[in-house]
C-alpha cells in the first residue's frame, strides 16, 4: 500500500521541480538502424515517413526527433506498444545504443559526446539499469551479482559485500546472498536485479519493462515496493512499459510513444482525461476506470466538520445549517475521531449526553491512493460515506456513492465520446 | 619450393622450437615416471574423486583401469603418451582459446579463420605428418606439432561460439555497469561461456590422444607405437592391450575435464 507520505512527496517534488534543473534532458534525439544512416536522415528531413524511408533505403527510423526532460526524483514512464522505440530510447540514455543525432544531457553533461572513459564513469556512478529478463549473471551468487557494480568500480571486497548485503536486506532478500540465481523465483530474481542497480547508488534508474516478465500479483507487489523505495531513496526513474495500468500507477509523468515519436507527455490524469489525439484515446479507452481512478481523484472536501471539543449542540447546528444528515468529528489536527448523525445529535441535545457517547467510530476508511474498485466494495457494505484518511490519520476527504457514480459516468462519457 | 625456402630461412627457428619441445616432453615424461606407479594411480583416483564431487564409483574404476595398464607392463609407454597428450593440449589451447576469443570479437578474423579451420578438420590427419617430418625430422616433436594442428579447431570453434552465445542482455549488463573491455571479458563473457569452452577443451584432449597414436608412425613413441608394432606383426593381443590402455586413459581424461566446471543454467 502506498502511503500518504509518497503522495505528498510526489506533489512536493513536482512543485519543487519547476525551480530545479532537469536531471535528464533529451533534445532532438534521432536513431536510424542500418548501414547508411545519413541517407535515411536526408530522406527524413525531406519529409518522408518511416515506411517510405524503410522502403527506399532499408533503414529503420527507430527514434524520430524525440525531446523530453526528466526532473530529479521523478518517475518518468515511457509507454508504447512493441516497436514504438521506447526501449531504444531508454538504451540511448546510457548509450547501450548510440544515437544517430541529437543530444542527451545528464545534469547538463552531454553523454553523446563523451569519451569511452567518461562514459564508463557516468555509467558506473550515475546510471543504474534493470532488465526485463532480469539478466543476472548465472555463474555468480546473488551477493556477487548485487556487488557487481562496485566490483567493476574496484571497491574492496569486504566493503562491497557489506553494501550488497545491506541492499539485499532492503529488497527483502536478506538471507539469500549465497544462493545461485537459478534457484530463485522470477520475483526474487528481479529483486536481485533491483538491488544490483541500487548498490552503486546511482541517481538515475533505467528500468526496461522491469516487471513485464512477472505474473500479475508479484508485479503489483514489485510496483508497490518500487514506489516505496523510490520514496525512501529519492531516485529519478525512467521506466519503460507497454502496460498502461502500470504506467498510470507508477508514473509522475507519462510519455506515450508511437513509431519513434512521443505522441503525448503528461501526468496520468492528463493522459486519461485529456488524450491529445486518436491514438492516445484508443490506448486509454481500454483502461478499467475503477482501477485507475483513486480515492483522491473522486473525494470531496469534508466540509463542514465538527471539532471533538465542541458539544452535540454545535454539531446539530452545523448539520442543520448545511442541510446534511451526518457530520465527521475531528481533532484540531484534523485527526478523524468518528461521525455523528443528525438524529443522534438531536437526541443528545435533548437528553444532555456528551459527544463521545453518540460518536460512531465504525466507519469505512480508505487511503488516498485506494482504487475505486476497493472503495466500491466498501461503500456497498456501509450506510455511511467513506472517509479518506492519510497515513497520519488525518481526514483528507469524503466519498459518497453519488461521487463515485458521477466520476465514472463523467470519465466514461469523455472517453466514449472521442473514441 | 616453398618448403625449401622455409627450411633455408627459418631453419634456426624450427630447430630451436624443436629442441625446446623435445626438452619439454622429455622432462614431463621423466617427471611422470619419477613418481612410483602406485602413488600416481592413487593421486589420479583422488583427482577423479575430487572433480566428480565424490563419485566413489568413478574413482574406483580409475584405479582399476590404471592398475590394469601397470599390470600389462605398459606403464612407461602410457606415461609417454600422457606426456605427449598433455603438452600438445596445452600448446593447442594456448593458441586456440586466445584466437577463439579474438574471432568472437572480430567478424573479419572469424570469416578468415573459417575456411582454415574447415581445412584443418577435414584434411586426413596422416597428411599433417608429412610437413611435420620435413620440418622437424622424426620423433616426438613432429608428433606434437601435428597433434596441435589437429586438436586445435574444436577448442577454437567452441571458444568462439561460447562467447558469441553469451546472451545479449548480459553484455548489456556489463556495459550498463561501466565495465572496461577487459572486465567485460573476464567477469562476464568468459565465465558465462566457460561450459562451452570446456566442451572444446574436452574435445581437444580427445583429439590429441587419438592423434598421438597416429603420430607414432613418425616415431612419436608411446602406446601408439605398441599398436603399430602389433599391426606390423599381426599380433592381436599386443595391439589390443595397447589399444585398451589408450581407451582407459581417454575415459579418465574425459571424465576429469567434463566435471571441471559445474554446469549452470542460463538465467
Amino acid at each position: 500500500m502506498k502511503l500518504e507520505g509518497s503522495v505528498i512527496f510526489e506533489k512536493l517534488s513536482r512543485e519543487d521541480s519547476t525551480s530545479l534543473q532537469p536531471i535528464v534532458s533529451v533534445k532532438g534525439l534521432t536513431k536510424v538502424f542500418g548501414q547508411d544512416p545519413e541517407k535515411a536522415l536526408a530522406l527524413h528531413r525531406s519529409g518522408c515517413s518511416k515506411q517510405e524511408i524503410h522502403e527506399e533505403t532499408g533503414e529503420t527510423l527507430a527514434l524520430n526527433n524525440v525531446s523530453f526532460e526528466v526532473m530529479p526524483g521523478e518517475i518518468f514512464v515511457l509507454m508504447g506498444l512493441s516497436g514504438s522505440g521506447k526501449s531504444t530510447l531508454l538504451r540511448c540514455i546510457n548509450r547501450l545504443i548510440d544515437p544517430t543525432e541529437g543530444e542527451i544531457l545528464i545534469d547538463g553533461e552531454d553523454i553523446v559526446g563523451m569519451s569511452q572513459e567518461e562514459l564508463r564513469a557516468t555509467r558506473r556512478r550515475r546510471l543504474g539499469m534493470i532488465f526485463q529478463n532480469f539478466a543476472l549473471l548465472p555463474h555468480r551468487t546473488v551477493l556477487d551479482n548485487v556487488a557487481f557494480g562496485l566490483e567493476v568500480q574496484g571497491i574492496p571486497e569486504d566493503e562491497r559485500c557489506r553494501k550488497a548485503e545491506e541492499v539485499l536486506r532492503m529488497v527483502g532478500l536478506g538471507g539469500y546472498g549465497a544462493s545461485m540465481p537459478s534457484h530463485l523465483s522470477g520475483g526474487m530474481k528481479q529483486r536481485v536485479g533491483l538491488a544490483r542497480a541500487l548498490t552503486s547508488d546511482p541517481d538515475i534508474l533505467l528500468m526496461d519493462e522491469a516487471f513485464s516478465a512477472l505474473d500479475p500479483l508479484i508485479r503489483r507487489d514489485m510496483q508497490d515496493e518500487l514506489l516505496e523505495i523510490q520514496q525512501r531513496l529519492c531516485k529519478t526513474i525512467i521506466f519503460v512499459t507497454h502496460d498502461l495500468d502500470e504506467a498510470l500507477k507508477l508514473g509522475d509523468r507519462i510519455a506515450l510513444m508511437k513509431d519513434g515519436v512521443i505522441v503525448q507527455i503528461g501526468t496520468p490524469e492528463e493522459i486519461l482525461t485529456n488524450p491529445e489525439n486518436a491514438y492516445v484515446e484508443r490506448f486509454v479507452a481500454d483502461v478499467d476506470l475503477t482501477r485507475v481512478l483513486s480515492a483522491s481523484d473522486v473525494m470531496r472536501r469534508p466540509e463542514p466538520v465538527a471539532q471533538c471539543t465542541a458539544g452535540p449542540r454545535v454539531a446539530l447546528h452545523l448539520m442543520e445549517e448545511h442541510d446534511i444528515t451526518g457530520i465527521f468529528v475531528v481533532t484540531r489536527q484534523r485527526l478523524l475521531r468518528g461521525r455523528v448523525t443528525l438524529d443522534d445529535a438531536a437526541e443528545a441535545v435533548r437528553e444532555g449526553t456528551p459527544m463521545k457517547d453518540i460518536l460512531i467510530t465504525d466507519l469505512p476508511v480508505v487511503a488516498p491512493d485506494a482504487t475505486l474498485s476497493d472503495i466500491i466494495s466498501l461503500i456497498t457494505k456501509s450506510p455511511y460515506p467513506v472517509a479518506v484518511v492519510d497515513g497520519a490519520g488525518r481526514l483528507r476527504g469524503v466519498i459518497s456513492r453519488g461521487a463515485i457514480l458521477a466520476a465514472l459516468a463523467r470519465k466514461g462519457e469523455d472517453i466514449r465520446a472521442v473514441a | 619450393m616453398l618448403v625449401d625456402g622455409i627450411e633455408e630461412y627459418f631453419g634456426w627457428l624450427l630447430d630451436g622450437a624443436s629442441e625446446g619441445l623435445r626438452y619439454l616432453v622429455g622432462g614431463f615424461e621423466d617427471l611422470l615416471l619419477s613418481i612410483p606407479a602406485p602413488v600416481l594411480i592413487l593421486l589420479a583416483s583422488a583427482l577423479v574423486w575430487f572433480v566428480t564431487r565424490r563419485d566413489i564409483r568413478l574413482a574406483g574404476l580409475t584405479a582399476l583401469g590404471l592398475l590394469l595398464i601397470w599390470n600389462l607392463e605398459l606403464w612407461d609407454l602410457a606415461m609417454l603418451t600422457l606426456a605427449l597428450v598433455i603438452i600438445s593440449t596445452i600448446l593447442a589451447l594456448a593458441i586456440s582459446i586466445p584466437v577463439g576469443i579474438a574471432a568472437a570479437g572480430s567478424e573479419p578474423l572469424n570469416a578468415a579463420l573459417r575456411p582454415a579451420l574447415d581445412l584443418m578438420q577435414t584434411m586426413p590427419s596422416f597428411v599433417y605428418l608429412i610437413p611435420a617430418v620435413i620440418f622437424f625430422g622424426l620423433g616426438s616433436v613432429p608428433g606434437i606439432i601435428a597433434t596441435v594442428v589437429f586438436a586445435m579447431p574444436p577448442a577454437l570453434r567452441l571458444t568462439n561460439l561460447g562467447i558469441r552465445q553469451v546472451p545479449r542482455e548480459l553484455i548489456e549488463v556489463a556495459d550498463a555497469f561501466g565495465t572496461t573491455p577487459r572486465q567485460k571479458l573476464f567477469k562476464v563473457q568468459l565465465p558465462v561461456a566457460l561450459p562451452t569452452i570446456m566442451a572444446g577443451v574436452n574435445q581437444c584432449i580427445m583429439l590429441a590422444l587419438s592423434m598421438t597414436v597416429i603420430a607414432s608412425m613418425i616415431g612419436a613413441g608411446g602406446l601408439g607405437y605398441q599398436v603399430l608394432v602389433g599391426i606390423q606383426r599381426v599380433d592381436i593381443g599386443m595391439g589390443f592391450e595397447a589399444g585398451l590402455a589408450i581407451v582407459i586413459i581417454a575415459i579418465i581424461l574425459d571424465r576429469i575435464t567434463q566435471n571441471l566446471v559445474p554446469q549452470h543454467e542460463n538465467r
